[in-house]
This record gives C-alpha cells, sequence and structure tokens, in this order.
C-alpha cells in the first residue's frame, strides 16, 4: 500500500512539450511511471517521446483513461491549467509551477472545493511511492520502497531527509511535496490523515517551515488522530521576521509563523520535534525501532 | 514588494479612498513650501518601507496650535485591513476600532476587537459585508453609507493591483464628519508583477540592500543578515535548514542564498560575487543537494566561479547526489583550497571553525 499514486496511476502530463515538461516526463517514465497522454493546446494529434499529445485536459482523460495530471505549465497559465484538469474530473493533479499569483490560487482554491480533484502543490516537487510510480522532478535514486511516510513544504530538503532515511536503509511509503506558496491544495493535515490509515506506513516524518500556522493546526490533528509516531523539523529557526525566505509562503509576519512557536506546540502535541536537520533519519530510525519492538 | 505611503495614496484615489490633501517634498525647502501652501497645522510624515514610523520619530507635527489639537482629539481612528487568509484560502477584510496604534498588539491582546469579513472570490466582497463591519466599528448611520463604499473601494484597489496586503492606520472620522484615510500601506504579490507594469515603477531601491539587489537581478534568492558565514544553497528549505545549523554549530549566518534548482555554473558565479562582496563574510559554506544536478557540473561550476573571484576565505563544501565521488575529486584537485563536507552536520562545524 501507499498513498494516492501506485503501479496503477496513469499520468497525463500538462505542458509535456516545454523544456522543463519534456525533460522531467523523460525522468518519470525512466523511473517506470505510466506516462499516458500529454497536452499542449495547438499540438494535439502528434506525439512526444512516443506519448500522445492532445489539445485539452478532457480529451487525454477520455481517449487515454488518465487518472492524474503532471502540470509544468509557466505560472501566468498554471491557474487555467489546474482548473481545466479539474473541469476534465482528473482525480490528482500535481503542479510543478513555481511563482503562480496568489489571487490566481484563491480562485482555483474555490474551484476545486466544488470539484472531485484533489491537488498537490503549486511550487512543489511532487509524488513519489518509491519502486512504483513518481511524478514530480524529484531524484527517484535517492528513494527505497518502505515504511515512512514523509510530507513536507520544501524541495532540496526533502531529499536531504530521504537521504538520510535511505543511508540507514529506511525505506519510504509515500513521500509528497506539498509546496511552498501560502494557498496550496492537499495540506499537512490531508497527508498526516491518509498516511495514519495508509498499512504499510508505520512512521511520518512532517517538514514544515516558517509562516503561517498550518505546522500548528497539523500538530493538532495529530494529538487528537495519528496514532503513528511523528517526526517533525522546522526550518528558519534563523529565519528574520518579515522577509519572505525564498518561498512565496516562508515568512514570519506580525509576530506569528516562528520556527520556536510551531516546534513548541508540535512538541506539546507529541510530536518527536529534531532541531538539526542532520538528526532527522536518526530520530526516524529510533521511533521506528519503538514502533517495531 | 513594497511601496511608499504617498504612493499607496495615489493608488487609494485612484480607487475613490478619499486621502487627506497633500504633496510629497524631498528637500526642507519644499517642506516649507508645501507646509505654506496646504496652511494651518501639517503633518510631517517620513517615507520609508519600515513600519511603527509613529514610535520611532518618523510621523511629526510641525506647528500645533490648540485648537488644532483639540480637534485632532475628536478624531475617531479606526484600523482598516485587507491581507490572504491562508486557513480560508481567501482574502479577509479586517476593522477594528482600536485604529491609530500598534495592531499586532490589538491581534495579540484583544483580538476579539480585531473584527473580520472574508471574501468568496467567485462573488466578491458584498455590500452587506462592509454595512456589517461598519456597523460593528460604531459608524454614526449618517457614515455607514460612504463607509461602504470606501470599503468595497478599498476591496477593488486590493484585487486590481493583486496586493498582498493593503492597511489603513488610522482611517479616521474627522471633526466636521468626514471619512479619511490617513494612512496608506500596499505590500504586493511578487509573483504578480509581471501583470503589473505600473506598479513596478513604484519599487524604491534606497530602501533595499545593494545586494539584495544585485541578486535579484541574477535570479537568485539572497537575503543579507549579520553574521559571518556565508552560505549557496540549492533550494529554499534546504537554504533555511543550513542556517539553521550553522548557529547549531555555535557559528552565526551572513545570508540566505538559494541558487535555484537548476543551478548552472553561471549562477553559482553569480552568487558566489555577491557573498563575497559582504564584508562580513570569514567563510563560505556551499550545501548542494544535486538531485536531478549532477554534482561534478557544480563543482565545476564552483571551481570556475572562486577562481574568477580570486577566493581568498576558506570554503566548506557539502556535495551530495548523482556523481557526488566526482565532484568531490574535481574539487581536491582544483589546486584551490576546498574543504570537502561529508553530510551537513560535518560541513556547518567545519565551517565554523574555518570562520574563528
Amino acid at each position: 500500500m501507499s498513498i494516492l499514486v501506485d503501479k496503477n496511476t496513469r499520468l497525463m502530463v500538462q505542458g509535456i512539450t516545454g523544456r522543463e515538461g519534456s525533460f522531467h516526463t523523460k525522468q518519470c517514465v525512466a523511473y517506470g511511471t505510466n506516462v499516458v497522454a500529454g497536452v499542449t493546446p495547438g499540438k494535439g494529434g502528434t506525439r512526444h517521446e512516443g506519448i500522445p499529445v492532445f489539445n485539452t485536459a478532457s480529451e487525454a482523460v477520455d481517449t487515454e483513461g488518465a487518472n492524474a495530471t503532471m502540470i509544468f505549465v509557466p505560472p501566468a497559465f498554471a491557474a487555467d491549467a489546474i482548473m481545466e484538469a479539474a473541469a476534465a474530473n482528473i482525480p490528482l493533479i500535481v503542479c510543478i509551477t513555481e511563482g503562480i499569483p496568489t489571487l490566481d490560487m484563491v480562485r482555483v482554491a474555490t474551484a476545486l472545493s466544488r470539484s472531485r480533484s484533489r491537488l498537490i502543490g503549486p511550487n512543489c516537487p511532487g509524488i513519489i511511492t518509491p519502486g512504483q510510480c513518481k511524478i514530480g522532478i524529484m531524484p527517484g535514486r535517492i528513494y527505497k520502497e518502505g515504511h515512512v511516510g514523509v510530507v513536507s513544504r520544501s524541495g532540496t530538503l526533502t531529499y536531504e531527509a530521504v537521504w538520510q532515511l535511505t543511508g540507514r536503509e529506511i525505506g519510504q511509503s509515500t513521500c509528497v511535496g506539498i509546496g511552498g506558496d501560502p494557498i496550496i491544495g492537499t495540506n499537512f493535515i490531508d497527508a498526516l490523515r491518509l498516511f495514519n490509515e495508509d498499512r504499510k506506513t508505520r512512521l511520518i516524518v512532517m517538514m514544515g517551515e516558517i509562516g503561517g500556522t498550518a505546522e500548528e493546526e497539523a500538530a493538532q490533528f495529530v494529538k487528537e488522530n495519528v496514532k503513528k509516531p511523528v517526526v517533525g523539523f522546522i526550518a528558519g529557526q534563523t529565519a528574520p521576521p518579515g522577509r519572505r525566505m525564498g518561498h512565496a509562503g516562508a515568512i514570519i509576519a506580525g509576530g506569528k509563523g516562528t520556527a520556536a512557536e510551531k516546534m513548541q506546540v508540535m512538541r506539546q502535541c507529541g510530536l518527536h520535534v529534531v532541531t538539526s536537520p542532520a538528526d532527522i533519519g536518526e530520530a526516524a530510525a529510533r521511533a521506528l525501532g519503538s514502533v517495531t519492538k | 514588494m513594497k511601496i511608499h505611503e504617498y504612493q499607496a495614496k495615489e493608488i487609494f484615489s485612484q480607487f475613490g479612498v478619499p486621502i487627506p490633501r497633500g504633496e510629497v517634498a524631498s528637500n526642507c525647502h519644499e517642506v516649507y513650501d508645501i507646509a505654506r501652501h496646504l496652511g494651518g497645522t501639517v503633518v510631517l510624515k517620513a517615507q520609508i518601507h519600515a513600519g511603527g514610523r509613529g514610535k520611532g520619530g518618523g510621523v511629526r507635527l510641525a506647528k500645533s496650535p490648540e485648537e488644532a489639537e483639540a480637534l485632532a482629539r475628536e478624531m475617531k481612528e479606526f484600523y482598516l485591513g485587507i491581507a490572504i487568509d491562508r486557513s480560508t484560502q481567501r482574502p479577509v477584510f479586517m476593522a477594528s476600532p482600536e485604529g491609530g496604534v500598534d495592531i499586532e498588539k490589538v491581534a495579540a491582546e484583544t483580538p476579539h476587537r480585531i473584527f473580520k469579513e472574508y471574501i468568496d472570490p467567485a462573488v466578491g466582497f458584498q455590500p452587506f459585508q462592509a454595512r456589517k463591519l461598519a456597523f460593528v466599528l460604531g459608524l454614526g448611520s449618517e457614515l455607514v453609507n460612504p463607509a461602504v463604499k470606501i470599503f468595497l473601494s478599498l476591496c477593488r484597489a486590493f484585487e486590481a493591483t493583486d496586493a498582498s496586503l493593503v492597511e489603513v492606520n488610522p482611517f479616521a472620522i474627522t471633526a466636521d464628519s468626514k471619512l479619511l484615510a490617513l494612512d496608506a500601506k500596499m505590500n504586493f504579490d511578487d509573483n504578480a508583477l509581471f501583470r503589473h507594469k505600473e506598479l513596478l515603477e513604484l519599487r524604491d531601491y534606497n530602501e533595499e540592500d545593494p545586494l539584495e539587489i544585485q541578486a535579484s537581478r541574477h535570479g537568485i534568492n539572497y537575503i543579507r543578515l549579520e553574521g559571518n558565514i556565508a552560505c549557496m544553497v540549492n533550494g529554499a528549505g534546504l537554504a533555511m535548514a543550513t542556517m539553521d545549523i550553522i548557529k547549531l554549530a555555535g557559528g552565526s549566518p551572513a545570508n540566505f542564498l538559494d541558487v535555484g534548482g537548476g543551478a548552472n555554473a553561471d549562477q553559482i558565479r553569480n552568487a558566489f560575487h555577491i557573498l563575497v562582496a559582504d564584508r562580513n563574510v570569514r567563510a563560505v559554506l556551499i550545501n548542494i543537494f544535486g538531485g536531478i544536478m549532477r554534482c561534478d557540473i557544480v563543482a565545476n561550476g564552483v571551481v570556475e566561479a572562486a577562481k574568477a573571484v580570486r577566493l581568498k576565505i576558506p570554503v566548506v563544501v557539502r556535495l551530495e547526489g548523482t556523481n557526488v565521488e566526482q565532484g568531490q575529486e574535481i574539487l581536491k584537485s582544483s589546486g584551490l583550497k576546498f574543504t570537502v563536507a561529508h553530510g551537513m552536520k560535518d560541513a556547518a562545524e567545519k565551517v565554523v571553525a574555518a570562520a574563528r
């Protein structure tokens, strides 16, 4: 088992003929992901890297039975692409695009609340179930099949944590990058709920960062609902207030969203909080040891 | 992006929000001329991006006859604000009768004194919502309709400019019962600036750090800090985590720097130039997790860049990912004094020692 994606995932790629879309589609195929279609308006009827290309998302879904999409459309058009995918009733939308205007995402969030589609991202590395399906830009070879669920707001920091896990022979059930923007689709609580219900997942690693209160809300959810141990880390313990730290959502505003506050709430809610990013793998190994015994 | 009060007031006025008469001075002579032209008591407000101007002495009454002071006392002051609420994923219109003071203090101490109406993006801010706020602020019935008009205008200004924050503090009722936006603050969503070329012209480079401006021209995310250990990292989360681990190892980070996902040789060279231009820097830590990017390419970029800037301070490099052995070999055989680190903890300890 795993969450959201597995061997049965039939992926379509919106923006498949662009530079990024093309490169990462090849990487996903090489990993073993079943990429069944691409969408680029105006290039319908052609093939790209052997994959059939369609003008619209609904054609790709109707013809090839795609049940997930990966979006590489530029920021100015990405919100439209997400809504097109949702209108095509595709169950899972993974949006990699960074730099989408916040008010566009406000409208997308409203549109999605009326649809059955789940959005992951935007501004995220994607989602991977090791050994089965990779949707996104993460380096597939650092992952290993196993029992740790990983959910994170960042990209390379997740790779760092996964590398620490795999280096200790600790595999992962599924790893989800939920994205660094202020308005995102799937949030920490959604991912935690799925991992909690997933029988293969024995431990959850949750990596947050400064800005907003999503980590505090997630910690409260863990305390009330999650039966599995959760290892937590917050990036930005040394970040100054009022400055946007790379990610659009990573900003301490009005004294809210500090790492210290988030870590304190997470500790109070029973999470295994690590202060150093170098200790994530070690903490997971310890927590996992106590689970298996 | 932030702009000045006078610029935000110009935008307010375009959307029909009433603002007091005023002009911008760039020197003392102009201040004199404008004050004479306006007549009576005038307020001098320093045009800087920083908040808390009143407390910092940036807002002064230039002349204060007793009557003017009495009039000022009679003025009722409110707080108005529009921001994005992350939890509901909607813009929220906030209003508080506790205006003219530090709103963060109100939020912390008496949060029930801040009233909120969430804006449904499908239908927009509705007059009934504006009316509700006008009534809870205790505005007299003759002022409710004018207030509704102003609140709706503020919302239009927020949406039309892709703002991330609009604040009016204070929003005042004058002694002759007029509503006025005495202050104006607007921040804009950087992601949306591509469709607001007119706003880009309002950017004041004097308010920004020169190195940060240089970095932004190269598409590098760089924020200057107080410490003496520079760091270059790929990815925002890992960059923050690298700063954190430097601190945990007893050092102090000189900056946040994210070279971006596709860190090529050019970007690494640009980043190097910016890092070493900070005179406080005593050592550099490079932490690159080569995901898709190969470590040998990163290493070549680092060597080339270090030679180009004639780097004299110690550099600790931590590479991980594809072709990591080749990358480390390139660093060792470069003839430059790189310290190769294994893992983040090792890297942090080595760079802290090197900076001493």
